[in-house]
């Protein structure tokens, strides 16, 4: 790997972590204001989350000589992919099909090399002006103080509880994520015959996941008349012979211990089906929660922080990166952006963004699920796209509605597949609000 | 293993049900004196109606003048004031609104005045529609009229029961579990009871069966004074993210079969939509209705409009041993060594401490109260107090959503009171309870507990 120049900064590749003795009280109730002081800065980017994004940006970041801290939650850094042992991952960054785990070693390995440190077990739990990030650690409380921060923290699928399914509450109902942490990290198996709830591509991952473990699910449903993971995903199933069952809702879950059967209502009525497990996969909705609670300003479409072009959100310190922006996106594709809007930050250091007002505001209209960035500020080299989900299955065009209507890409989509309109489509002096919309053709798709 | 012939281990008092009514009572007895043995039919503690409850700790405002459950409140309320520092139980206290949304409702605010002040609350406050919206300004629109409660104060429903209980068993007392009575004969001046955990003697029975009390009853007597008929609770249960939303535990008028639906914040800092009401004859299974969750959720939007787009964490069911009957059902046999508290169909965890000082009164055995008891301090899950995360050497966050330490987790499995059941350990420590429901720890909890619960989380390897 090349190492270009250093900027904006000298390199401090292990800048000391805050001292143990400078942490705050340990009564220090969290939230606004609770860990004050106006310590300087120990980093240039303090990144909230090691999964691909989180480490995609730690790398960029080193290459560009920041001094850059990786605070992840758990024991290790890696994030989802570190529980999906199944490829493919990583063709894009090591040009081979490796499972999940192996690629998240890689990923950590080669961030670890370039110099990043990667805090474990290091929880934040409030992202404060400053910018500073209050910590929940092995310690206790401690605090981090840096130039920039970037939110990475990902998604989770949609619970039982937020699907609000009927019935008992008896164990065997799961997420995808952690049948694969039973599987793959536990080597357990924690049922024989279950359902799988739901067609997105993770719900893929759990077929894959199952076959691991000698698990043959007895059927897939899903809700709508569309699988929605696109081909050639959707012919796993059928290869595997198990049975896909669409227009099927999941209404109830029976049994007290464990699962004994569910009822699932079609078109054709409702159906009791004996089964001992529950598989709900995929809803993604970002891990926002700390966003929810700091000053920045959320996008009720995408559930995430609202962002310019260059990932910053409303303030112009903090940026964010990966899945928490657009649920859901692949591993490769986050640690891309992850680089991509290091860059951006490295520029922001060096004062060589522009300011993020004015700026076209974007707001998801007809069709349209949601599109990201949500604010789009004048600048001359810009580049990228504005990514964006349909509702629905839908065939049509991309328009932004501003004083004038810019026409985007033709589509032919289902809400899980990415579109992308060149951001050079849009008037560079465009400013206001505007409707990002895709107008069907009125064709059947 | 249990035959005729198989020796009792004796006891004064054995108390049937370890919920959270059993639970206060084991204590009461056993501070005063009395060797008491709880006997619980299930693998772990409070498995029956206290496992699901609105975890509010209630003045008893709003209870039907002069009756036992009044009066039980109000010591409830006051004994828990007294005790809770020393057992580390929380107390957050911000009060209650009444909230009338229609013209009738807030008709019947001042007769609900009168009973406050009855009930000795005499610090319920009327309100006018705009002062209550200053008080609570994410309140919808169509707030009538409303008048404040201030002592009504979220508690934790389990931290406070399991707090009663240990304190019973630090200081002598003896818990079974999975020890279903299945009869039991007087003889002279004891009892003997056939349990599924083998024979106990003792002078006392005090039958706190929740759910079963009338079964327990008859199985003792050979007939019940009084009929459980179950009464369902759903709940709805909103993200930490929503908490701020309200101040107050925002109430409805009551109907004469309900206090209605609650919204409110809840110690652990999420905010909380519930319970319906609804009858049945199961009184073990409380089944969830997604199309009933909907309706709670969309009047809870009604009652908090921001709420809309704040993301549900969980949802739960639980039943109350309600009976023919709306008042407490307390039936006292000094003579037969029996005393029956049945019936606590709403209002227990409030009433517990006050039920237990009733129950004590009602036996008149002469006891030597322990000079200087052992006082547990249970770990505190309360978002309003120091948490174990916010303090060294806890072993790191186990789960994230709660902010659950390994060495929190640890304690849990160990002690007089370890968790015998996952939902047990969830009771004591809240693992996957939060918003993500175990997506992210449920594998990591899985590990943690293998081989160390009574009933595992998982099947066994090899289980099929």
């Amino acid at each position: 790997m090349s190492e270009p120049p250093p900027r904006p900064a000298p390199p401090t590749p292990h800048a000391p972590p805050l001292a143990e003795t400078a942490a705050p009280p340990a009564q220090a109730a969290v939230g606004a204001g609770a860990v004050r002081g106006c310590a300087t800065p120990t980093h240039d980017l303090a990144i909230i989350g090691g999964g691909p994004a989180g480490l995609g940006a730690a790398l960029e970041a080193r290459r560009l000589g920041l001094r850059v801290v990786v605070l992840e939650r758990e024991a290790e850094a890696g994030g989802i992919p570190r529980h999906c042992g199944h490829p493919p991952f990583g063709l894009r960054e090591f040009g081979l099909p490796l499972t999940g785990p192996a690629y998240a070693r890689r990923l950590v390995a080669a961030t670890r090399a370039a110099g990043a440190e990667i805090r474990t077990h290091t929880a934040v739990v409030a992202i404060e002006p400053g910018p500073r990030l209050v910590l929940a650690t092995p310690h206790g409380v401690d605090a981090v103080d840096a130039r920039r921060v970037l939110i990475a923290t990902g998604v989770r699928e949609t619970t039982r509880a937020g699907r609000l399914i009927g019935g008992t509450k008896p164990g065997g109902v799961m997420n995808t994520a952690t049948l694969q942490g039973l599987v793959y990290l536990n080597r357990q198996r924690p049922f024989v015959r279950p359902i799988i709830v739901g067609t997105e591509l993770v719900a893929f991952s759990a077929i894959l996941t199952l076959r691991h473990a000698g698990i043959r699910p007895l059927a897939m449903v899903e809700p709508t008349a569309h699988v929605t993971a696109r081909w050639p995903s959707a012919l796993l199933p059928r290869l595997l012979g198990i049975p896909l069952w669409r227009g099927t809702e999941l209404v109830a879950i029976e049994g007290t211990e464990r699962v004994t059967g569910v009822t699932l209502r079609s078109a054709s009525g409702t159906r009791h089906v004996a089964t001992d497990g529950v598989v709900l996969t995929g809803g993604f909705r970002p891990e926002a929660t700390l966003v929810r609670q700091s000053h920045l300003t959320l996008d009720p479409a995408t559930g995430g922080p609202e962002i310019d072009q260059f990932g910053r959100t409303c303030d112009p310190a903090i940026f964010a990166a990966g899945n928490m922006l657009h649920p859901v996106e692949t591993a490769g594709w986050c640690h891309r952006e992850g680089r991509a809007i290091a860059a951006r930050i490295a520029e922001s250091l060096a004062g060589a963004l522009p300011p993020p007002e004015p700026a076209l505001r974007l707001r998801p209209a007809d069709g349209v699920l949601y599109a990201v960035p949500q604010r789009i500020v004048p600048d001359a080299r810009t580049t990228g796209a504005i990514q964006l989900r349909a509702a629905a299955p839908v065939r049509g065009r991309v328009v932004v509605r501003t004083s004038a209507s810019v026409r985007g890409p033709a589509v032919d989509t289902v809400p899980e597949r990415r579109i992308l309109m060149p951001l050079a489509t849009i008037p560079p002096d465009a400013a206001g609000e505007a409707e990002i919309a895709i107008e069907p053709d009125g064709r059947h798709r | 293993m249990t035959t005729p012939e198989a020796t009792a281990e004796h006891y004064d008092v054995a108390v049937i049900g370890a919920g959270v009514v059993g639970c206060a009572i084991a204590r009461r007895f056993t501070l005063d004196g009395a060797r008491v043995v709880v006997l619980e039919k299930a693998a772990e503690v409070l498995d029956g109606a206290s496992k699901a409850n609105s975890a509010i700790l209630h003045t008893g405002f709003d209870a039907p003048v002069g009756t036992l459950e009044a009066d039980c409140i109000r010591a409830g309320h006051a004994e828990y004031r007294e005790i809770r520092d020393r057992l580390g139980l929380p107390l957050i206290e911000c009060g209650a609104l009444v909230v009338a949304w229609t013209a009738q409702e807030a008709a019947r605010l001042p007769a609900l005045i009168e009973t406050a002040h009855a009930n000795g609350v005499t610090d319920v406050a009327p309100l006018s529609a705009a002062q209550a919206r200053a008080l609570e300004p994410a309140l919808g629109p169509g707030v009538a009229a409303a008048f404040r409660v201030p002592g009504e104060s979220l508690i934790d429903p389990w931290s406070a029961p399991h707090g009663y209980l240990a304190q019973a068993l630090l200081n002598g007392a003896t818990l079974r579990c999975e020890a279903e009575v299945h009869g039991g004969v007087r003889n002279g001046e004891s009892w003997r009871l056939e349990t599924a955990a083998g024979p106990v003697s003792a002078r006392l029975v005090v039958n706190a069966a929740g759910l079963f009390g009338d079964m327990v009853e008859t199985r003792l007597l050979g007939a019940a004074t009084f009929r459980i008929r179950p009464r369902k609770g759903q709940f709805v249960v909103f993200d930490k993210t929503a908490a701020a939303l309200a101040g107050h535990i925002l109430l409805p008028v009551p109907t004469a079969t309900t206090k209605g639906i609650v919204v409110c914040r809840t110690a652990w800092g999420n905010l909380l939509v519930g319970p319906t009401a609804e009858e049945q004859e199961d009184r073990t299974t409380a089944t969830l209705d997604g199309p009933t969750l909907a309706r709670l959720r969309a009047r809870a939007e009604e009652i908090l409009p921001a709420l809309a787009g704040h993301e549900i964490t969980a949802v739960y069911a639980g039943l109350r041993p309600a009976t023919e009957e709306k008042g407490f059902r307390v039936r006292a046999e000094p003579a037969a060594g029996y005393i029956a508290v049945g019936g606590i169909r709403s209002t227990g965890l409030s009433a517990a401490l006050g039920l237990a000082a009733h129950v004590r009164a009602l036996w008149d055995a002469p006891l030597r109260p322990i000079a200087d008891p052992v006082w547990p301090a249970m770990p505190n899950l309360a978002e309003t107090a120091e948490r174990d995360w916010q303090r060294p050497g806890n072993g790191g966050i186990v789960c994230h959503c709660e902010r659950v330490t390994r060495r929190e987790v640890e304690a849990a499995l160990t002690g007089p009171l370890a968790a015998r059941t996952f939902a047990g350990l969830k009771r004591r420590t809240r693992v996957t309870m939060g918003r993500c429901q175990g997506f992210g720890c449920g594998a990591e909890i899985a590990g943690i507990t293998a081989g160390r619960l009574a009933v595992p989380m998982l099947p066994r390897d090899g289980d099929e």
